[in-house]
């Protein structure tokens, strides 16, 4: 009954118009073995009251990033969000309508997408952008196999192991059944991805090389090294990006031989939500765009003005069915407009200032703890960093992370429940931090440290 | 019926021009020197950038946007009201359900404790979240009698393939991948594309006259060689698979599995549970059954239940109680992997499971109203509309333009009329083996006044079509732009260049 709006005396009128005496008459068709007469075995409805009482139990359950100085990120950073994003988002139009295939009831949504993917080519450096994916992870999976279609017949594909960890897990999960080789080049001493290493791993059955910055370390990364390496054997270069804030201070992939930029664009204000829903984008050079999958918003001038539909859906596989160049048909679109609504207030300025202070923190925290003096902590690797650095603790990862959080502090994520199992770097502990992070957040921080 | 009004005459330009105001994108408003966030001063010393990336340093984002925050609501506002949605009207997009969303979900899918959890919270500190999905995981195996579900996948699609993949890995585990999947000519298009991403041939199985599954075609068809049937119930025509015990019998016999797309899982939840039909796998779309957002294309979430064949193989990590609480479970070795980052689109878990609460042990009156509803429109509609396939519908009904054809009126026509009388307008896209389809689902959440102003609309159109078919074909005429010729755009848009770098399609109107 709860949001059903026919009153019983309406439903048995809409029944005597329907021509059939009970509800279950309209289910005949159904083999009466599966039929179910009895209510399935779920508690009685909740009233409002109650729900907020029940899941508001729930959510007191979990420490949010509000009560504590979070230090959390690898691959998914908590920035600010202005207070009137949110307030839009619940805006009917917005919230309640579908997919714009109806692109003159659809016009609010489409000129959304199509803003979204222009951020997304400014920001990337690249030609065209698609209405987004589910999420990072996914992205990368998208680029590698649209890069597949694009070099047709090669076999390969060449991962940095400074990818995070769950992309490549995800990688191998979908490419496991289409008889592709992924090859791993490992990073070199100093955590970033080694030159020589990667053009070596290369051939001419190499689809394409992904390289991720920054990377899982935080570490800055030059895309004109996967770029070179591809393009000597003719391959694609995949350039990942999950923290998009570092686009406003680092060349873009576009700018230095990248073909298709993926990933996560999550910072731009959107909820942590315990990882989803997050907004994953593609990102490709003109020539490739018949190949890059997923929805894409375009532009028609008329005499009227400017019009916005979706295009290209020859791609789809709302058309295309098993030819098509992705499965993906929901993609993240309310997110995709979050994104859009916060980078239109941040702005060029926005952007810079609050990549700034990111990185301002990071710094600051670098600095302090090159100085505590008591040999226990390091900042694992030289190379330059962003808003995130890898740290390598003497005491247990674990025993470190309780002394901060005694300190109202979530300090960080141990490298090793990115790879569960792998027993890689369990030694390193993953700092990021964000424009809501105050100094005495940091200092608090490095005390905890000097306590050790 | 004063909403939809009379709409035989086009309204005055200056109406039209209104619903247009403001800027047609926030790029072409950007104004040098505005800002619309205020950040906290700098508290610590200034990093210099120059110095620590050297050649990397990046200066500016050239082209990026510079509003105020004034400027910002009144564009997104602004662009909100050129949109359709289900808070206004109904929106009979069949096989999308678009349904009410009710606002208790947004609520509490915003509560911080919720919202403000990074996923890498320590297990201690995340234990309501994971209680969460495991009691929405508990929810969904009460009403469809799987062994488990995993809450990982996206959406629908990616649900249809982590399937697919579970599936695959049985079979390799059993000794053979097998090579065929068979999907139904009136499938999803997202069936045989998932089915080809994980590796599989599709092969096509006709419908009966009836609009279904013909077991002699699929006993033929079922061989050895064959992993799985993808099927749909009730299929994309509304029409139940009656025959739907004998097929998953001859799928089975072969040791094949059966994949159900959960797509219109909202016929009959609470109704039946597809367990007991011997269905091995289904994806739910959290967005349709369990009303979270559409968001005008996104997100969202598509868990995946299968029978206990398939549970080693479901993907990292599961949800496992441990104590008085719940962990997270990566040591599952003949685990598919990962379908993506972290759990799944936590959010819209939050939504399906406070609205399953909502209605608890009377969710099946949610697949009863769906299906009256339908079955309301079809008979209203009937004498109007020509039905090609005339099995008992259940939640939705597909009608065809054979009868406005004659007229030179065609499903694309009525549909752009429709957005006339406020409505949007009916999937045409699908199903395949419907020519000029009209796929009509009205859903549960519409009042029996909705409904009767949506038929009249329709039989309004099929009087037009009769006697004045211009006005349909030149539809629609009060929208906030006119028909767009989406052919010019795709023409133009493929053409080099044409997109870039703001994706800016060029200046031309046929």
């Amino acid at each position: 009954m709860r949001y059903i709006p026919s009153s019983p005396a309406e439903q048995a009128a809409l029944l005597r118009e329907v021509g059939v005496a009970s509800v279950d008459d309209l289910f005949a068709t159904v083999p009466r073995e599966v039929f179910r007469k009895d209510p399935p075995p779920l508690a009685p409805p909740m009233s409002e009251i109650e729900l907020r009482r029940e899941l508001g139990a729930m959510a007191a359950k979990n420490a949010a990033a509000t009560c504590f100085a979070s230090f959390l990120g690898a691959g998914l950073y908590a920035h600010h969000s202005p207070a009137f994003v949110s307030q839009l988002l619940l805006r009917g139009e917005f919230l309640t309508s579908y997919t714009p295939y109806q692109p003159e009831v659809s016009q609010g949504t489409l000129t959304a997408i199509w803003e979204f993917q222009s951020h997304v080519a400014l920001l990337t450096g690249m030609d065209v952008a698609n209405a987004s994916v589910y999420e990072g992870a996914s992205a990368l999976v998208e680029a590698v196999l649209m890069a597949e279609r694009l070099t047709k017949k090669r076999t390969r594909i060449v991962v940095s192991k400074t990818i995070h960890p769950e992309y490549l897990t995800t990688l191998r999960t979908y490419l496991a059944n289409l008889g592709l080789e992924i090859v791993e080049v490992p990073a070199g001493e100093d955590g970033v991805t080694n030159p020589a290493a990667l053009a070596a791993a290369v051939d001419d059955e190499t689809i394409a090389v992904a390289v991720q910055s920054p990377n899982v370390f935080g570490l800055v990364e030059d895309w004109s090294v996967a770029a070179e390496a591809a393009h000597a054997k003719g391959a694609l270069a995949i350039g990942v990006v999950n923290e998009m804030f570092s686009l406003a201070l680092l060349k873009p992939p576009g700018a230095a031989g990248i073909d298709i930029a993926c990933g996560e664009a999550a910072s731009f204000g959107l909820p942590a939500s315990f990882g989803g829903p997050l907004v994953g984008f593609l990102a490709c050079r003109d020539g490739f765009k018949r190949q890059i999958p997923g929805r894409l918003a375009g532009r028609l001038e008329t005499p009227e003005g400017p019009v916005f539909a979706l295009t290209l859906s020859t791609r789809e596989q709302h058309i295309r069915r098993e030819k098509a160049t992705s499965n993906i048909c929901t993609n993240q679109g309310l997110f995709a407009l979050a994104a859009t609504m916060t980078l239109t207030a941040l702005g060029k300025h926005g952007l810079r200032e609050t990549a700034l202070l990111c990185l301002s923190k990071s710094e600051y925290l670098k600095a302090g703890i090159g100085k505590l003096g008591n040999g226990k902590f390091a900042v694992a690797f030289p190379g330059a960093t962003f808003n995130e650095f890898a740290l390598r603790c003497g005491p247990p990862v674990d025993e470190v992370l309780s002394a901060l959080e005694k300190a109202q502090i979530l300090g960080g994520v141990p490298f090793a429940r990115l790879a569960p199992g792998s027993g890689e770097h369990e030694d390193l502990l993953l700092v990021a931090t964000t424009e809501r992070i105050r100094r005495e957040d940091l200092d608090r921080f490095l005390d905890v440290l000097k306590g050790f | 019926m004063s909403d939809h009004g009379n709409l035989t005459n086009p309204a005055p330009d200056a109406a039209r021009l209104d619903r247009r105001r403001g800027a047609s994108s926030i790029f072409d408003a950007s104004r040098p020197g505005r800002r619309g966030v205020l950040l906290p001063p700098l508290d610590v010393p200034g990093a210099d950038p120059e110095a620590l990336f050297g050649a990397l340093h990046r200066t500016e984002v050239e082209g990026e946007v510079e509003a105020s925050e004034v400027d910002a609501v009144r564009h997104f506002t602004r662009l909100s009201q050129k949109n359709l949605s289900i808070d206004a009207n109904l929106y009979p997009l069949g096989s999308c359900t678009m349904k009410h969303n009710p606002r208790i979900n947004e609520e509490i899918a915003r509560l911080a404790g919720f919202a403000d959890v990074h996923p890498y919270t320590p297990g201690h500190l995340s234990q309501g979240a994971l209680e969460l999905m495991a009691r929405l995981e508990a929810a969904l195996i009460a009403l469809t009698g799987f062994a488990r579900v995993t809450l990982q996948p996206s959406a629908g699609a990616n649900g249809e393939l982590a399937g697919c993949l579970m599936i695959r890995a049985a079979h390799v585990k059993a000794g053979a991948p097998r090579k065929y999947v068979l999907v139904p000519d009136s499938a999803h298009g997202t069936n045989p594309a998932s089915a080809h991403f994980a590796g599989y041939q599709v092969k096509e199985l006709a419908s009966t006259p009836r609009g279904t599954l013909d077991p002699a075609e699929l006993e033929k068809m079922m061989t050895d060689e064959v992993a799985a049937v993808m099927i749909t119930v009730p299929n994309t025509l509304g029409v139940f698979e009656e025959n739907i015990l004998e097929v998953t019998r001859i799928v089975h016999a072969k040791g094949g599995y059966v994949y159900l797309d959960g797509a219109n899982f909202n016929a009959f939840v609470g109704k039946i549970r597809p367990a007991d039909m011997g269905v091995d796998v289904m994806h739910m779309n959290l967005h349709k059954t369990f009303s979270t957002p559409h968001g005008g294309g996104g997100p969202g979430a598509g868990p995946v239940g299968v029978g206990a064949a398939l549970v080693p193989f479901l993907p990292v990590p599961t949800i496992e109680p441990e104590g008085t609480g719940f962990r997270l479970d990566f040591d599952r070795p003949d685990s598919i992997g990962r379908m993506r980052t972290f759990y799944g689109n936590f959010g819209v878990l939050v939504r399906a499971l406070t609205y399953i609460l909502s209605y608890g042990q009377e969710i099946g009156e949610v697949a009863e109203n769906a299906v009256l509803n339908a079955n309301y429109l079809r008979k209203k509609l009937a004498p109007f509309y020509h039905l090609k396939y005339d099995a008992p519908s259940y939640h939705e009904v597909v009608f065809d333009d054979t009868l406005q054809a004659a007229k030179g009126v065609h499903n694309i026509d009525v549909a752009k009329r429709l957005m006339d009388y406020g409505f949007h307008p009916p999937t045409m896209s699908f199903p395949l083996i419907v020519h000029g389809a009209l796929m009509i689902e009205p859903t549960e959440s519409e009042p029996i006044e909705e409904l009767d102003a949506f038929a009249d609309a329709m039989i309004a159109i099929a009087r037009e079509a009769e006697e004045s078919p211009e006005l349909v074909t030149s539809a629609p005429h009060v929208t906030p732009v006119g028909r767009v010729d989406e052919a010019l755009l795709a023409r133009e848009a493929s053409k080099p260049g044409n997109f870039a770098p703001v994706l800016r399609a060029p200046v031309r109107r046929s």
